[in-house]
């Protein structure tokens, strides 16, 4: 353990440092993550997503499925807090009326000045289970009256853009962390085998792995999602897409695995668990394995945002999840052509959250890269 | 050089091999073939394919033989140049595929040498002026650069021109030259147009090049050799370009391996939002089609092109640097 962690903070009492000496790995590297402020602020970042992901129907206004005829396409309403008469401390909406231009048969909405919507939160709604389980019916903010209030516009059947994404969010975000768990549990096993075996194994086992690094993964998960059957219900869908997403994604993780399982195995201490006449198994799995925890967290953190990425393009292209799932990359079908995204640019909105996610991840990763470097 | 080139191509073989094995499978895995969506298709437009016509159909396809033969007979024929026959167009694959494959090569390679054009010296830069604000700046924007999904730079890039320009920046040729034949006028309006999505399919590339370089150029300018020079008064620019830069740029060449397959990727979904008239839109539409033989060759052979690439890349890599080759 390096000393240089000390020098760099600013003022260190005899008691300070101590704790420093005393400290357990987990908590030295919670002190290093702290002082990456990016990546402690994408942290919560991440941690608020994944929060409204759960209790997404708390936290959406609207059903994702509720359809709103006489607003279709609506654009994005302003939040107010100044009307004619004066400021308000309750923000408030202008309510939407629609009409068709006579010319260009185009629907075209004005505010409707004479009336205000308050916005207030934890309005009652529609009713939902919170989980599944728990039945409720408040949402974190709306109108009173139950008006539509569209803060990020509406699509073409009129439903509200930000509860499509809020709904959206649990299948984006889910996707990547179990598809990482599944590429990680197939390549911690292949990766641990290679590198703790050697020899031919570890030949063959690398021949694969480059063989699969060495292929253009899209136009091959492209060929693969075009393999899922239509009839298949949503939830098949979505595991096809988990596993399609893995077949190719294991392998860089292997690598990575392999390579730290080479350096570790010389370690005396496996050396030690050997001459007391610990099997194979056993000192991979307890003195091997845990000793590079920290390091493949790092991994899991900035291979996630890849299967993403992943799950929205191929999703975007029609060949991955398809309506009536919500995921923001089925969302962003809608935006396929120029004339849509100039004429409705808010169908664009989903693709902020996947780069905001996608950044966030790759910050969080790289403060976790660094904190868990004892060398640095 | 000899023996070290000879591995490198004999290792190819199981590699393409494994390769064919997985893009043949890929094509059989979706139910039904290309006849059940034909007879399907033929019925909605109220036609009765006759049964005896579809088992004519099936056997001139060859789709009633078993699997291990149509794999025998898809690589034979590819050996051959034989990449079978489209579906949807009722036409040889090869001639299907050719033209659009050059450009997706043009446009990769491209792609390629534009991010090193931007990525090298950004990265010098960034080594010498290390925790300066420009270089935080760029680090910055490189992380961006890498979390954009390429279809979406296309897509807001394809927005941002309509709104300002009012021009749609779709295809890669003007009106007059889409279907004219080759001559200097049309190679001149394809550089015209290309630089967008070469550009575009670089970004991420470029991203991670300039952290490489960065890295490696740090490394190197940390060591003794440097210090040395500088003490004999070896001018500053003189000093960087003439060793530490020559040394950091041999992993330019061994990232080709990795940089490789992401630039074909993304030159596969950007060409398919701005309509390219290369592989991605064609490989699209064979996979909704269920058109076999043109999916599977254009998988094949995107791939086979990739790993080419990448023994390219480290013939050259061991050419310029003989640590390697006697390895």
């Amino acid at each position: 353990m390096s000393l240089k962690f000390l020098n760099r903070s600013r003022t260190i009492t005899p008691e300070e440092s101590d704790r420093f000496l005393v400290a357990s790995q987990w908590r030295l590297m919670w002190w290093k993550f702290k002082k990456h402020r990016i990546a402690v602020v994408c942290a919560f970042l991440l941690f608020v997503c994944y929060f409204c992901a759960i209790f997404c129907e708390f936290v959406s206004p609207y059903s994702p499925y509720q359809k709103n005829i006489g607003l279709l396409n609506a654009p994005p309403q302003k939040v107010r807090f100044i009307s004619e008469e004066g400021f308000h401390l309750r923000p408030f909406v202008y309510p939407l009326t629609g009409g068709l231009n006579d010319d260009t048969w185009e629907r075209v909405y004005e505010e409707d000045r004479s009336r205000r919507v308050p916005i207030r939160f934890f309005v009652r709604g529609s009713p939902y289970k919170i989980l599944g389980l728990v039945p409720w019916d408040r949402h974190l903010y709306g109108t009173e009256s139950g008006e539509p209030f569209f803060l990020l516009g509406a699509d073409h059947l009129g439903r509200d853009v930000l509860s499509r994404i809020i709904y959206g969010s649990r299948v984006s975000l889910s996707i990547g962390i179990v598809g990482v768990f599944l590429s990680m549990a197939i390549g911690c096993i292949v990766g641990g085998i290679s590198g703790y075996f050697g020899g031919a194994i570890d030949n063959v086992i690398q021949r694969l792995i480059e063989t699969l690094i060495s292929i253009p993964t899209l136009p091959l998960w492209m060929g693969l999602s075009a393999a899922v059957p239509t009839a298949w219900s949503p939830i098949k869908v979505y595991f096809g897409m988990v596993v399609i997403l893995s077949i190719l994604g294991w392998a860089g993780l292997a690598r990575v695995v392999r390579g730290k399982i080479i350096s570790l195995r010389e370690e005396d201490f496996a050396m030690a668990a050997r001459l007391a006449g610990a099997g194979e198994q056993r000192i991979i799995r307890k003195h091997l394995l845990p000793s590079f925890f920290s390091y493949l967290i790092v991994q899991v953190t900035l291979a996630v945002p890849g299967m993403i990425l992943a799950e929205t393009t191929l999703s975007y292209l029609g060949l991955g999840l398809r309506p009536p799932v919500i995921s923001w990359g089925v969302m962003l079908q809608q935006a396929q052509n120029v004339q849509t995204v100039a004429t409705y640019p808010w169908l664009m909105s989903p693709a902020l959250f996947v780069i905001v996610v996608v950044l966030a991840f790759n910050f969080v990763g790289d403060g976790l890269r660094d904190a868990a470097d004892p060398y640095h | 050089m000899g023996k070290y080139l000879l591995k490198r191509c004999l290792y190819m073989i199981p590699v393409l091999l494994a390769v064919s094995v997985l893009s043949f499978t890929i094509i059989q895995l979706p139910p039904g073939d290309y006849m059940t969506s034909k007879i399907a298709q033929l019925q909605m437009q109220g036609e009765e394919a006759s049964l005896s016509e579809i088992a004519a159909l099936r056997s001139q396809y060859g789709l009633d033989r078993p699997l291990y033969e149509r794999y025998g007979m898809w690589m034979w024929g590819m050996l051959h140049g034989d990449l079978g026959k489209s579906f949807i167009y009722n036409r040889p694959v090869s001639t299907l595929i050719g033209e659009r494959l050059a450009l997706t090569v043009t446009i990769s390679v491209c792609s390629i040498l534009m991010s090193w054009f931007i990525a090298i010296p950004i990265g010098i830069f960034s080594a010498i002026r290390q925790y300066s604000p420009l270089d935080y700046f760029f680090t910055f924007v490189g992380f961006i650069g890498i979390s954009i999904p390429a279809f979406l730079l296309a897509l807001l890039l394809m927005f941002g021109t309509y709104e300002l320009f009012g021009v749609t920046v779709v295809g890669l040729f003007s009106p007059e030259y889409a279907v004219a034949p080759w001559s200097f006028g049309k190679v001149l309006d394809l550089m015209k147009h290309i630089w967008l999505p070469a550009f575009i399919v670089g970004v991420a590339g470029t991203a991670g090049t300039i952290r490489v370089m960065r890295g490696c150029l740090l490394d190197e300018l940390g060591k003794q050799y440097v210090i040395a020079a500088r003490a004999r008064g070896v001018s500053e620019v003189k000093l960087l370009l003439k060793y530490p830069v020559r040394l950091a740029l041999n992993p330019m060449l061994s990232t080709i391996g990795w940089i490789l397959p992401a630039v074909i990727s993304g030159e596969v979904i950007v060409s398919v939002v701005l309509n390219l008239p290369t592989t991605g839109p064609l490989l699209l539409e064979a996979l909704e089609m269920q058109d076999m033989y043109l999916a599977g060759s254009f998988i094949m052979i995107l791939s086979a092109l990739t790993v080419i690439g990448t023994v390219i890349s480290d013939l050259i890599l061991a050419w310029s640097d003989p640590r390697i080759r006697y390895e």
